[in-house]
């Protein structure tokens, strides 16, 4: 299989992660009333941001181990 | 209750999730070149891979609402079926039995079965087997297009449609491997999807203390000691000292042996995932690795469901409540998800449960068109054609799978209880096989007569076990006691349930060798080879680094199980 995986993996979530956090800075305070006063799209956005990239930070390392000779 | 709106924000992230499920589709279609790359991903899967689609394919939306649900109905004994249940089970799996599924280089469960008994016997299982896939797909096609319709006020048949176009188109394009890769990246976003509502309700209630000290009065207020909606095995003395209604034999030999035995080591659909792994201690370790997230899934989707039991007996009516006063348990995920997220995370949360539902759906179409191909179609129909041929007929397969789950979701829309009476089917032939299982790869001398009708007895003393029962408070019906005489009441359906399964189970095994021992035995040591334990050689594991090693990971995973069972006790 040549496809890794991680990266569709890592590219979803960093996705996910910029759109929520893009909407967390653009959003209403009011709708955080439900979620307990915390902006949690811009935390969570933030998560999922890091977990995208570290998903991808390990395909693209991989690629490069493997494309390096020896 | 009134329909959720949902924002652009929610749709887009929608829309880029179904975006990138049929793309994986599309980059893999080139995979596929023969039947093998479409039914069992070429046999080249990696563990880790394997083993998170392993998870996923369980992890279909009716274990999402369903276990939220009965987190919410019975509290925290629900996480027995993971910690007695599902984990035992999956270490058994992948420490005894992958060596004879993988070694024997059987390409489905039933096929398994033919090598081992004989032709009867595999035609049997590939039937009900094939019968089972189509309607459990049809009906969490039918649960899933419900809720979004009570929930945000879609169009079931648009949900319905929608659904089943998505998940056919990637099946078709990749088969199995399209079906593994989309299952991890459904695994990770379940997970992210449902974390920040557990973290939220968590901390709304005052985290675990706060929680176990509302569900006290959730507890009392039912009529139970403080403490029965919070602790796992403290209360199961007695059947009526708590709310399942079982006691620690009932619940420790049907869930935990028989149920969850019989459905991780016997059913195609997640053996299928194992069976797909690039090499044979891949195979073993696939159920080995997939029971170390499978562990820490109680928080996931057992919490949700005892966090809203405990705001609607305390904080006034979360929960939509019937006619007759009980809360709608199967809203205990949609409602938090409304209660706690706003829009952005609301939306993530709702692609959760999508991509729930599609991973689920996915493991039965694609363990339906293998069954389907290779042990209905090659064996019976069309014997000797090229493997063109047959891929073709997979192809072709998926489509009219997909078909049948359509009708059979609207098949249970027309009949109420359609659902309630497959359920019951389901259990019946399912318990029994994992005595024909077990006799079969541990007992040489079990014949093919021995097999199949011991599956029959089985499978009829469950309808005979369920047919002279009933629970507490049901007609006379579908929930038991149709043979006219109720000889025994149980507290609960979930009993009923468990005994059912115990009575079949024994049956199928007492069965299996009377008949086994009155028959002639036709295969040779030769036949066996592979197949049964005693005439396999051993798996040589020793050159391997010990965290590697199926038999260490299999311990450490009982002793981590072991630790949370006692924790939360």
């Amino acid at each position: 299989m040549n496809l890794d995986l991680r990266l569709p993996i890592g590219l979803m979530f960093s996705i996910f992660g910029v759109l929520l956090v893009a909407f967390g800075f653009l959003s209403d305070a009011a709708i955080y009333d439900r979620s307990l006063g915390i902006n949690v799209n811009l935390w969570w956005g933030l998560v999922l941001l890091a977990f995208g990239l570290a998903m991808l930070g390990f395909a693209v390392r991989a690629r490069r181990t493997a494309a390096s000779p020896g | 209750m009134p329909h959720i709106n949902l924002g652009s924000i929610d749709y887009t992230i929608l829309g880029v999730y179904f975006a990138f499920v049929l793309g994986i589709g599309w980059v893999v279609r080139r995979y596929v070149k023969g039947s093998e790359d479409f039914f069992l991903a070429g046999r080249s899967i990696p563990a880790w891979i394997a083993g998170l689609a392993f998870l996923s394919a369980n992890l279909g939306a009716q274990e999402v609402i369903g276990m939220a649900a009965s987190g919410a109905k019975y509290g925290m004994m629900t996480s027995h079926f993971y910690w007695l249940g599902a984990i035992p089970a999956m270490v058994f799996v992948g420490i005894f039995m992958m060596p004879f599924y993988y070694g024997s280089r059987a390409r489905s469960v039933p096929e398994y079965l033919k090598l081992r008994f004989d032709e009867k016997t595999r035609g049997f299982n590939a039937i009900t087997f094939a019968v089972m896939t189509v309607f459990s797909s049809g009906i969490s096609m039918y649960a899933l297009a419900k809720l979004l319709e009570l929930v945000l006020g879609w169009n079931f048949h648009m949900s319905v449609v929608l659904s089943a176009v998505i998940v056919l188109v990637y099946i078709f394009l990749g088969g199995l491997t399209s079906a593994i890769y989309n299952e991890v990246l459904q695994f990770f976003l379940i997970v992210l999807g449902f974390l920040p509502l557990v973290l939220l309700g968590l901390k709304d209630v005052g985290g675990w203390a706060g929680l176990t000290a509302k569900l006290d009065t959730v507890a009392t207020n039912a009529g139970y000691s403080a403490g029965a909606w919070s602790s796992s095995w403290r209360h199961l003395d007695s059947a009526t000292a708590n709310p399942m209604g079982v006691e620690w034999f009932g619940l420790a030999m049907g869930l935990g042996f028989v149920l969850s035995f019989g459905y991780w080591c016997t059913d195609f659909l997640v053996v299928q995932r194992a069976m797909a792994a690039e090499s044979m201690t891949a195979a073993r370790r696939t159920p080995l690795l997939a029971a170390i997230p499978k562990m820490l899934f109680p928080a996931l989707v057992i919490l949700p469901g005892m966090i809203a039991i405990a705001l609607h007996t305390t904080g006034g009516g979360l929960l939509p409540v019937g006619a007759d006063g009980t809360p709608n348990y199967n809203l205990a995920v949609p409602v938090m998800l409304a209660h706690y997220l706003p829009s952005g995370l609301l939306g993530l949360g709702l692609t959760a449960l999508m991509a729930s539902f599609m991973s689920g759906m996915a493991g039965n179409v694609t363990a339906f068109n293998t069954v389907w191909t290779y042990d209905i179609y090659q064996s019976y129909l069309r014997p000797g054609q090229s493997d063109r041929h047959y891929l073709r007929m997979g192809h072709a397969a998926t489509v009219f799978g997909i078909l049948l789950s359509v009708a059979a979701a609207y098949a249970t829309t027309r009949f109420n209880n359609i659902m309630d009476m497959l359920q019951l089917v389901f259990a019946f032939v399912n318990a029994p096989l994992f005595a024909t299982f077990l006799l079969g790869m541990f007992w040489r001398r079990a014949t093919g007569h021995g097999a199949f009708f011991g599956l029959l007895t089985g499978t009829a003393a469950a309808a005979i076990h369920h047919g002279l029962v009933l629970s507490h408070g049901a007609v006379p019906g579908l929930k038991g006691g149709f043979l006219g005489a109720v000889l025994h009441t149980y507290p609960s359906e979930m009993a009923q349930n468990f005994w059912t399964a115990i009575c079949a189970w024994t049956t199928c095994f007492v069965a299996t060798i009377v008949i086994s021992l009155l028959t002639a035995n036709n295969k040779s040591d030769d036949d066996l080879s592979g197949l049964v334990y005693s005439l396999t050689p051993r798996q040589q594991d020793g050159g391997m680094p010990w965290y590697k090693r199926p038999a260490t990971l299999g311990v450490v995973v009982l002793g981590l199980t072991a630790v949370l069972n006692i924790i939360f006790w």
